[in-house]
């Protein structure tokens, strides 16, 4: 009995189950994102303190939990391609990074602009943006090493995936260092001992668009990866009729 | 171990002889180092609060220069292949290869720090503990640096690349450093707890530093 990896290993076999997924999980993606920016925007109530820029928050935890996810993503595929060589491995690792990173990017902005008016500033050296900044530049140098070796994809796929869980080692420890070293940032009050910390009225909508967010960065990972599998399709057929092309010409100058 | 031995020899010795690597570094630790009054201001108590941060992060630059060179001639010369192909496991060459690089590059640089810290106006007390925190953490340095040129070894934009790779992977070691640097001149901070982690980063690298960088070695020769 093979196991759906297993047989996921047949890319035409993943062309034709992910063809089939797509379609629903981007308007499922859509309608609960649809119904999640309606909760957060006319149901949830303004926080006491924080006023509507509580708002806020309903983009930047959700594109939070994602940016880290996006990485886990990226270090589980990077082990599969390095020691069971599963052939999709690498490319699910080279298109989870490009989403990854613009949803860290999300989680940075969305943050900043929710600084300016609690901390009065859009930045500060916190040991929660710290650790999400070098979370970006993880995925940044991932996508530079990607792309200076680009003549060479097998040869890059390998290498990112060895960088790829370097920094799956180093993150934690990156995290624990900046948080010894400064906070301010609130800790984490959903996911926590003893119950989110959170009254319902928030939290739902919150949920929401994190359900939202986690099927649209699915939607787009599935058709990132359809679309790397047919780049890497029309690579080879083209440097199958460059072949073909080139040995018809030595045929004919015979 | 002999063969290890004469891993670290060759690599001095090559570095000793071909000349400028470890002066270019030391010369760029210099420069940066005395481009700080001039972009800052020669307000002494500035310099003296901001000496340690400044002192650490140009010794990381200076040595991010010569890392490169670690696999590089070897590379271009073939000797890479040898040594892959070997009876020494390419994880404890690459070990090798890490640590006459730290010989190399960062023990003169750490030694220079302290007449540098000079030109910073470095309180006194702070000498020692900046020279032990140079030498216990900037292992890591050259070990976690030898992925990133393990890494770069086939592209063409090497050199600005390494530098993106790697500076993100030395953040623990420059906070743990630094922290252990402010417990002595300011003190509340526990100096002992800040050795302990900076001790430890620099033995989680000693440990993942070869490992990864030999396997992306074997990626690009196999």
């Amino acid at each position: 009995m093979q196991t759906l990896t297993q047989r996921l290993a047949n890319p035409t076999r993943f062309m034709e189950l992910s063809g089939r997924i797509l379609p629903w999980l981007s308007g499922l993606a859509a309608v609960t994102l649809a119904y999640g920016l309606y909760l957060s925007f006319f149901v949830a109530p303004p926080d006491y303190q924080q006023g509507e820029t509580v708002r806020i928050m309903f983009v930047h935890v959700p594109a939070a939990w994602l940016a880290m996810m996006g990485y886990m993503i990226i270090a589980v595929s990077s082990f599969g391609l390095l020691v069971f060589r599963h052939p999709l491995a690498d490319v699910s690792a080279k298109s989870a990074a490009p989403i990854g990173a613009a949803f860290t990017l999300l989680a940075l902005v969305t943050g900043s602009l929710w600084g300016k008016p609690m901390w009065g500033a859009y930045w500060v050296w916190d040991a929660r943006l710290t650790s999400v900044l070098i979370l970006f530049f993880l995925y940044i140098g991932l996508i530079a090493l990607r792309s200076a070796l680009e003549e060479d994809p097998a040869l890059a796929g390998k290498l990112c995936a060895v960088l790829g869980l370097v920094g799956v080692v180093i993150l934690p420890i990156i995290r624990f260092s900046v948080d010894w070293w400064n906070t301010l940032h609130q800790p984490a009050s959903v996911l926590k001992v003893g119950g989110p910390a959170i009254h319902p009225s928030i939290l739902i909508p919150l949920l929401v668009m994190a359900l939202g967010f986690t099927l649209l960065f699915f939607a787009m990972h599935l058709k990132a990866m359809r679309n790397e599998i047919l780049r890497r399709r029309v690579r080879s057929l083209t440097l199958a009729e460059v072949e073909r092309a080139s040995r018809l010409e030595a045929r004919a100058a015979e | 171990m002999s063969a290890l031995w004469s891993l670290v020899k060759r690599d001095l010795l090559i570095a000793a002889r071909e000349g400028g690597a470890t002066g270019t570094a030391l010369g760029f630790y210099l420069i940066v180092i005395a481009l700080m009054p001039l972009g800052l201001g020669p307000d002494l108590q500035l310099l003296s609060r901001i000496a340690p941060g400044v002192l650490w992060i140009g010794l990381l630059l200076a040595a991010l220069l010569s890392l490169g060179r670690i696999f590089e001639t070897d590379k271009e010369e073939g000797v890479l292949e040898i040594l892959a192909t070997g009876r020494v496991p390419l994880e404890f060459v690459v070990a090798a290869k890490a640590f006459a690089h730290w010989l190399s590059s960062c023990v003169p640089l750490a030694i220079l720090s302290p007449l540098l810290g000079l030109l910073l106006n470095l309180e006194l007390a702070a000498y020692p503990i900046l020279l032990g925190t140079i030498l216990i953490g900037s292992p890591a340095i050259s070990f976690l640096g030898s992925i990133g040129a393990a890494l770069t070894l086939r592209s063409r934009r090497g050199g600005l690349l390494i530098a993106l790779l790697v500076l993100p992977l030395y953040i623990p070691t420059l906070i743990f450093g630094i922290s252990a640097i402010s417990a002595v001149v300011t003190p509340p901070g526990s100096l002992e707890a800040s050795l302990l982690l900076l001790s430890a980063v620099t033995i989680a690298s000693l440990v993942i530093g070869p490992i990864a960088a030999a396997a992306a070695l074997r990626a690009q020769l196999g």
